[in-house]
């Protein structure tokens, strides 16, 4: 395997957005994953949202762990810097990175076995750390570079390629974002662009963790009968609760919305999302009761989709440890050194 | 009777978490205050309260700072360890004691002098809260000292008033238990002692602080703004003194908002994935750990290797090997340090002996870690990181910029061909780097343990892997340039003593001693891994050396085998590891015993 880089020139007719750049401006390089993979479809989403959302191309930091999720980063975004770290350990080092830059958009992906058996420490603690980024897993249930081993999202009773069946509990990476402080929650479906994309740009914009579990079939060895990650499982078994639409400043419509369901969430940016509620009885604002909601449906074998939790006001990292606007970063020895003068002072209180 | 000033060793037995340890630390302070060279050394278990802890204070008018065999004066307040405290006392010594209820007859020694204080006794009517009572026992013990041992009295209780500034009402009941004890050794003792302090004018404008809080403000003073850690001891001083000083002097004037940002991690594997995250991103971060923690962190310090991240890592050793002794001294990860990780790696690490030298290399790591565009590991250990030593006054130059290494900004990105990130343009092994988001369609990479070639893209080609290890040795051998020298005295001596860190705190005791049987050495302090050319040359120009270190296997030892392609035989390990650090007297004995084994002559010998 070796590094394709795609040709540059592109259709005229292309779409332009704010910047003038078009769509191929915010892809990456050609994937090497299995054709058909749910993956690719999740990198599809996230450049066709970041090209609607017109950020410069070069603002984001994408940052991945080890496994064929954590490969994607090279599939989109070419202008801006990715970094490929330790199995299990991309929250760690998302963390650090915005840290040091809070004006770039932090992008982190992750598997299933990288965030829910290897990472799922760090999984926990980053969504209670509220780095401000968009958190998104493709979730296929299985070990793909490894050759199809059970993960720990895999259903309990679902059964590999050769009909052996998962024996364990599975963990629920949603649940546990809802639980431990994640303020924007978000289950979709790698075949469901209509659904996907409307979240990454809602997850890009909002201000704290934004978390999307993404149902991503593995094509090579869990997409068969018995699997409850395959693409015509999810199809089947799955039931948006609250689909969102990402609405900038400048152009709201509230035409397509039918009045009395939806709801209009004001983001930090000026701009807007809105809340489609699907079913009536689901309140996204509500941790506890979403928290039911989503395991009740679990234990019917139902996957629910679309955004289940939303606090428009949470705080990030940075607002917690109440850091300066100007981005780490940048600061020089001016900013940073206390100079000599600081320092007479310190040494007499030594003395 | 003969007096002798100034030089003694006491030793404070008390029970942890019974507030002895302010006025042993007043009592070291005294003395530093009179002008006295004073080490201190804090012997402590791996507990919150009620067992065992020791307080020694080595006093020595010729400066000899490291620890020293034997006690001269000991002030047992602990009776679980009575008897052990007696038995620790030199014949001649002095031992202080509560009196309150006798002495059992299995504990006097004829050989030693009693000095008994029924100190419980005299706060009794004194003092109706029994916890006041408790805590201020060794203000009172403190107060006979001062009579004892004749320690300027208003020294002793300027610094109570400073203490205590702010909560006034604590100043005079502190100075009345002090009082009660000063005044009893006035009226019943014989004062002051034949062994007793004297002031002196040998400290010129030294300090007296601990390698951590040195680490602390070297970090800060060097401009590291992101740092995550998971507490450890004896490390966990280093982040709490940062935060202390980050508070105090890196908060912008206009608002109040943080020049930084510290985050307590859930485990040291994370720490470090932040650092890097954040030395990635542009920001100089730094993690603090000890040797359990370098063991997790080796994993990451692999990536950050081979993916060429900058990342300071300080290690406050201590006792191993997994949790060994937590609360006891050593210097046992000098090999998991240097080549920590799978794969072929190498780091550089620095070696600091004084609380000056943390706080200079400190900074130094920052810039390094720029430079050299890798981890930088500092390894101190928990008789630096944790005890007060004599140290040269902190300095900054404030024409210092720091070397923010070969870094690219957009400007710079405009004006070049095509970038790539691992070509190695100046032929020093370092290729140019660039922030995350600095330009908007050049300059951007992809980072990655992977193996990848020139311009960053992955590669699976023996010939570019092997090109890019090539590369990364280069850059190992432009370090050995850049890292702190070795501290060399050579007078054409025929054998050496090569040694490092707190090693070296004995090391000028040990040598007088060794002069004194004959037997001359020069000396080579490593300051750094990798060696540079003058350890070489030391080695080479010596019949034996001996490498003293604090350790069971040798490692500094090994390391010099293996990196120096040089004969082991003619390297003779000196070691002690036992989690108290190397006395004068340990090292001065197993070179000694050396010479004797393998009939080396001496220069008294030689003389006669």
């Amino acid at each position: 395997m070796t590094f394709v880089a795609k040709p540059a020139v592109h259709h005229p007719r292309l779409p332009v957005n704010d910047l003038g750049l078009t769509r191929r401006d915010y892809e990456g390089s050609v994937s090497t994953l299995c054709a058909g993979c749910g993956h690719d479809s999740v990198s599809a989403a996230i450049v066709q949202a970041c090209a609607e959302l017109s950020i410069p191309p070069h603002r984001f930091a994408k940052i991945s762990g080890i496994g064929c999720s954590s490969k994607t980063p090279s599939y989109f975004l070419n202008r801006s810097h990715g970094f490929n770290s330790v199995h299990g350990r991309m929250p760690s080092v998302a963390t650090g990175a915005n840290l040091a830059n809070k004006e770039l958009y932090t992008i982190g992906i992750s598997g299933d076995g990288d965030s829910a058996s290897i990472g799922l420490g760090q999984f926990a603690h980053i969504v209670r750390r509220r780095i401000n980024m968009l958190y998104i897993v493709d979730n296929n249930g299985t070990y793909g570079l490894t050759k199809g081993q059970f993960s720990a999202t895999n259903d309990k009773g679902s059964t590999n390629k050769r009909g052996a069946p998962n024996l364990y509990e599975a963990i629920d990476l949603v649940s546990m974002a809802i639980q431990l402080g994640a303020s924007f929650v978000a289950r979709s479906f790698s075949g469901d662009k209509k659904q996907l994309v409307p979240l990454i740009k809602a997850g890009l914009m909002h201000h704290g963790m934004a978390f999307i579990d993404v149902v991503s079939p593995c094509v090579a060895f869990n997409n068969h009968n018995g699997s409850t990650k395959s693409y015509e499982y999810v199809r089947k078994h799955s039931e948006t609760v609250v689909a969102a639409d990402y609405v900038p400043a400048a152009r709201e419509i509230t035409a397509d919305y039918a009045p009395g369901t939806t709801e209009r969430v004001s983001m930090p940016d000026g701009s807007t999302l809105h809340l489609y509620k699907v079913a009536e009885d689901y309140d996204p604002h509500n941790r506890v009761e979403a928290l039911h909601y989503v395991q009740s449906r679990q234990e019917r074998g139902e996957v629910v989709t679309g955004l289940l939790y939303l606090d428009p006001a949470a705080m990030d990292c940075h607002d917690i440890l109440n850091t300066l606007d100007t981005p780490l970063n940048q600061l020089g020895t001016g900013e940073l050194c206390p100079g000599s003068s600081a320092l007479t002072a310190i040494n007499e209180s030594f003395r | 009777m003969s007096v002798t000033y100034n030089d003694f060793v006491i030793r404070f037995a008390n029970v942890n978490g019974s507030g002895s340890a302010s006025a042993n630390g007043m009592f070291a302070k005294a003395l530093f205050r009179m002008g006295i060279p004073v080490a201190t050394r804090n012997i402590f278990p791996s507990n919150i309260q009620g067992l065992p802890t020791w307080f020694e204070v080595r006093v020595s008018a010729k400066g000899y700072l490291g620890r020293r065999e034997g006690v001269d004066i000991m002030v047992a307040m602990n009776a679980e360890t009575f008897g052990e405290d007696v038995a620790s006392l030199k014949p001649g010594g002095y031992l202080f004691y509560d009196n309150t209820k006798p002495l059992a007859s299995e504990f006097h020694r004829s050989d030693i002098h009693e000095i008994g204080v029924p100190i419980a006794q005299l706060l009794l009517p004194e003092f109706t809260d029994p916890k006041q009572r408790g805590l201020f026992k060794n203000i009172t013990y403190l107060g006979v000292l001062t009579a004892l041992l004749n320690i300027e009295f208003d020294v002793i209780t300027g610094m109570v008033s400073k203490q205590y500034k702010g909560k006034d009402d604590l100043i005079e009941p502190n100075i009345r238990a002090m009082e009660i004890g000063r005044r009893y050794a006035f009226d019943y003792l014989d004062c002051p002692l034949p062994l007793q302090v004297k002031r002196l004018d040998a400290l010129g404008d030294k300090i007296m602080t601990d390698g951590n809080t040195a680490a602390a403000l070297g970090s800060v003073y060097g401009g590291a703004s992101v740092c995550a850690w998971y507490p450890i001891t004896p490390s966990t001083s280093v982040v709490e003194s940062f935060e202390r000083y980050c508070n105090q002097l890196r908060r912008d004037k206009a608002t109040g908002k943080s020049k930084f940002a510290i985050v307590q991690a859930e485990d040291e594997l994370s720490a470090i994935g932040v650092v890097i995250g954040a030395g990635w991103n542009g920001a100089r971060s730094f993690t603090a750990t000890s040797g359990p923690g370098l063991s997790l962190m080796s994993e990451f310090l692999g990536l950050a290797y081979f993916a060429e991240i900058p990342a300071v890592l300080w290690d406050i050793q201590r006792s191993g090997p997994s949790t060994g002794m937590p609360t006891r001294t050593q210097q046992s990860d000098v090999l998991s340090a240097a080549y920590a990780s799978h794969g072929d790696t190498r780091h550089v690490v620095l070696f600091p002996s004084t609380p000056r030298e943390c706080f200079d290399f400190a900074a130094d790591a920052l810039d390094l870690a720029d430079r050299l565009q890798t981890p930088i590991l500092v390894l101190s250990d928990l008789e630096l990181g944790m005890n007060d030593s004599l140290s040269e006054p902190f300095d900054w130059d404030d024409s210092r910029a720091y070397d923010r290494g070969k870094v690219l900004d957009a400007r710079a990105l405009d004006e070049i061909g095509r970038f790539g990130r691992y070509l190695d343009v100046d032929g020093d092994g370092i290729g140019y780097r660039t922030y995350p988001g600095t330009h908007p369609s050049k300059g951007a990479f992809f980072t990655r343990g992977t193996s990848r070639d020139e311009y960053a893209a992955y590669t699976e080609s023996p010939a570019a892997y092997q090109r890019n290890m090539e590369r990364l040795l280069k850059k190992w051998r432009t370090a050995s340039a850049l890292v702190p020298k070795a501290e060399v005295v050579s007078n054409g001596r025929r054998n050496g003593v090569l040694y490092f860190g707190t090693t070296a705190l004995p090391m000028p005791e040990a040598l007088d001693n060794l002069a004194e049987e004959g037997i001359e050495l020069d000396t080579c302090r490593v300051r750094a891994f990798p060696f540079g050319e003058e350890v070489e040359k030391f080695v080479r120009e010596h019949e034996q050396v001996f490498v003293v270190e604090q350790n069971r296997d040798g490692q500094m030892r090994q390391l010099l085998v293996n990196e120096l392609q040089v004969d082991p035989a003619r390297l003779v390990p000196v070691l002690y590891y036992a989690g108290l650090s190397i006395s004068a007297n340990e090292i001065q004995s197993q070179i000694a015993n050396y010479y004797s084994v393998n009939r080396i002559s001496r220069m008294t010998e030689v003389k006669s």
